[in-house]
């Protein structure tokens, strides 16, 4: 241990050098630290730019489509989840539509909250294939907002959409899926 | 950190007059042997703990149907295994190592922060004891694997907080173990020494230092987003306030696979010291190694998406992650070729040591092949979550990481302790292990490319037959590290007295061979000249 007690000039220095590189490397680990944090940000960001995924995107449909593609076909087909088994029922009403791309459609979804107490329930939407995502719009959806729930209500739960004309020709099929999640009674979702 | 520097000066002080007596020598260590030694002991102890959880979930493997235990517990055993042989075992191995090696290795008198030090081993009995007492509480221990995924992790019960601040302390423990490294190494080295003239060992761990110190602090900040999302009502990875778990993925293996190669360099460095020795020729391409380390530490930070080329990701991002992922197959086959280039036309000889080394080199490359077949992104589509995975990340953990820990403790045990082990018997511990190590995790790309899937306690009858043969090799594994152990300790109790080479008939390279054996309690008190 004698250079790191070493009480002449060197040792001093030495000392002193130790310090400063530890002080450093401290600041090098706050800063991982850090974007370990930002990277939550960060992969928000990375969402919306590339689309993949995006809430925005999912949610609100970004303009009217100007055509109806009457000559072609493309079946959207439904599907419904619930994460917590006993509190929910939750199923679409009709299992597919086939549609027009351009044209505007509703669907919709039967949910019942299954316990003796209000709720507010939360619906999340995927699509399938991924690709598909940027040309699903969706004008108005339960899933915009929290639905409130009274004990043991059963309600119908409406999504208006239409498929963008620009859905690549060799998709032919597109799934819309949703989970119900309960919302925690303090929280409002801040999806939208 | 200024506080423990004012100290260091004082702590030293004492230590001139040799060894405290009594526990106080322990708890009080400053010494980097001392706390090279309670780290090793420490690991070891965390490898039987975690092999005996590996035992329980062979045996409920070794038929199909449910045997012993209820599913619920079979899955706290793979997640708590895998915790303790990762973070208490392979790690505080390396960092042992590290402490006893790296100042005997640069010439210096000790590490450069001996009180962080003390603290840094310190934390890991406390994070482990939380760990291990979690399987004792209501709920259970966390049970939805080592990689601790939403929404399954947070179901846990009450152990979940008990986890999360155990995976707070072990990283607190790495990341001053990393800083310690790195100023040891950039600062305490015998004058002469350049960096290009340090011994592989020393090069691997300032590169695993460093990716310690970048990633550790990574997986607090996940654990802790954990943490809010469960009781702070925050929505990080919670899909009904407007999270996504699949964030939390990225944020793992933005951590995770940098942490596989934090467990895989320094056993690079490891068989880089070794094989020059036992085939009495300097390693071949000295530098390359040292660039090859450096690219495979830069690219582990761009690969992390190839665990999860099944979350949907967009097209590109499945190509970019796997070809950066190939990409690394590049420098590893560059090491790979100079180690063996290095055996060429040497005059080799098979001590322990270099059995081990030598196995660790054909068993690592298998599973590093394994792992290219991964990084295939189509084919992983069916690989994935299967036992094929559970086979590639055996194949480079056991025979790589731990073989290369087994064959740098029959290395250098001589040299710490001044006795010979038993050469006989470290002889029979390899092959014994080499032979089950292979009959316990081959026949699991079988059944992996069968379709079996990982962390499940049941399974259908088809995969009985390779389960058999694999439950089979587990057992005769486990019980051969007795063998391991039982030779460890005969060795510290006394034997025949090693010479200061150790190894004379190869005379090995390097600045520890030059001190006595063992070297005194304070090494190079005055600093050697390197040439
Ligand atoms: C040639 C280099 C390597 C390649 C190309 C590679 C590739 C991969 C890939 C693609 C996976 C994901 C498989 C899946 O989940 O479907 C994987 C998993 C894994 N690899 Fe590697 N790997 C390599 C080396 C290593 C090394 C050196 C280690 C550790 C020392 C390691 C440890 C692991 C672990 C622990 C997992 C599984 C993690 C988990 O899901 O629990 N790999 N590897
Ligand atoms: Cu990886």
């Amino acid at each position: 241990m004698l250079r790191v007690a070493d009480p002449t000039e060197a040792g001093k220095r030495q000392q002193q050098s130790n310090r400063r590189l530890t002080r450093q490397l401290w600041w090098f680990v706050v800063g991982a630290f850090a974007f370990g944090w930002a990277l939550v940000p960060l992969y928000d960001v990375l969402c919306s730019v590339t689309g993949y995924g995006s809430k925005k995107e999912l949610l609100v449909a970004a303009h009217a489509a100007e055509r109806v593609d009457v000559n072609r076909v493309v079946t959207v087909e439904f599907l419904s989840t619930v994460p917590t088994v006993g509190t929910w029922e939750f199923a679409p009403e009709q299992s597919e539509i086939r549609v027009h791309p351009g044209q505007l459609y509703e669907a919709t979804f039967r949910a019942k909250n299954l316990i003796a107490q209000p709720v507010t329930a939360q619906a999340v939407p995927s699509i399938a294939p991924n690709e598909a995502t940027q040309y699903f719009r969706k004008t108005d959806c339960f899933c915009f907002t929290p639905q409130h729930f009274e004990a043991n209500q059963e309600r119908e739960l409406k999504v208006r959409f239409f498929v963008d004309p620009a859905l690549p020709r060799n998709m032919d099929r597109v799934t819309l899926g949703y989970a119900m999640f309960d919302v925690p009674q303090n929280k409002v979702a801040v999806l939208n | 950190m200024s506080a423990s520097h004012t100290h260091d000066t004082h702590a030293a002080g004492h230590d001139d007059h040799g060894p405290m007596k009594g526990w106080r020598r322990w708890l009080f260590a400053t010494n980097h042997k001392d706390i090279g030694s309670m780290y090793l002991i420490f690991s070891l102890a965390m490898f039987l703990t975690g092999g005996a959880m590996a035992m329980v979930i062979r045996a409920e493997l070794l038929k199909p149907g449910m045997q012993f235990i209820d599913p619920g517990f079979f899955n706290s055993m793979t997640t708590v295994h895998a915790l303790l042989m990762v973070f208490g075992a392979v790690m505080p191995a390396f960092t042992g190592l590290a402490n006893w090696m790296i100042p005997l290795q640069v010439g210096a008198p000790d590490m450069a922060l001996p009180r962080m030090n003390n603290f840094s081993f310190w934390l890991l009995p406390f994070a482990f004891t939380l760990l291990i007492l979690t399987l004792f509480v209501p709920g259970g221990a966390p049970a939805g694997g080592w990689t601790l995924y939403p929404p399954l992790v947070l179901q846990t019960g009450d152990a979940f907080p008990m986890a999360v601040f155990a995976v707070h302390l072990m990283g607190a423990s790495s990341i001053m173990g990393a800083i310690n490294v790195i100023v040891t190494i950039m600062n305490m080295r015998a004058p002469g020494m350049t960096l290009l003239k340090m011994p592989l060992f020393v090069w691997t761990w300032l590169i695993t230092a460093y990716l310690l110190i970048a990633v550790m602090p990574v997986l607090a900040g996940a654990v802790t987003m954990l943490l809010t999302d469960h009781y702070f009502g925050t929505s990080f990875f919670n899909a009904a306030g407007g999270g996504d778990p699949v964030m939390f993925q990225h944020i793992f293996w933005f951590f995770g696979h940098p942490e596989v190669y934090i467990m895989i360099l320094p056993a690079f460095g490891v068989v880089s010291e070794i094989i020059p020795t036992f085939s009495r020729k300097p390693l071949f391409g000295y530098d390359a190694m040292v660039y090859a380390t450096a690219s495979i530490a830069f690219l582990s930070f761009i690969v992390w998406a190839h665990h999860m080329f099944t979350t949907g990701m967009p097209l590109v991002g499945e190509m970019f992650f796997m070809l950066s992922t190939m990409l690394i197959a590049i420098p590893t086959g560059v090491k790979v070729f100079n180690w063996t280039a290095t055996m060429w036309k040497g005059s080799l000889s098979f001590e322990t040591p270099m059995l081990f080394s030598l196995s660790f080199l054909f068993l690592f490359t298998i599973g590093g092949f394994s792992g290219l077949m991964l990084a295939m992104a189509p084919v992983d589509f069916q690989y994935h979550d299967t036992y094929f995975v559970v086979a590639h990340f055996h194949y480079v953990l056991v025979p790589g990481a731990v073989f290369s820990i087994m064959a740098a403790t029959y290395y250098w045990l001589p040299k710490w302790t001044g006795n010979m082990y038993n050469e006989k018997l470290g002889k029979l511990h390899f092959w014994l292990s080499t032979i089950f190590v292979n009959v316990l995790f081959f026949p699991q790309h079988f059944l992996g490319l069968a379709g079996m899937p990982r962390r499940i306690p049941d399974y259908s009858t088809q995969f009985a037959d390779w389960n058999f043969v694999s439950s089979i090799g587990g057992f005769c594994f486990g019980l051969t590290q007795l063998l391991f152990v039982y030779n460890i300790i005969s060795c510290v109790r006394g034997g025949v007295k090693a010479s200061d080479k150790v190894w004379d008939s190869a005379s090995p390279h390097g600045l520890e061979w030059t001190l006595s054996s063992p070297p005194p309690y304070h090494s190079f008190e005055v600093p050697p000249e390197v040439k």
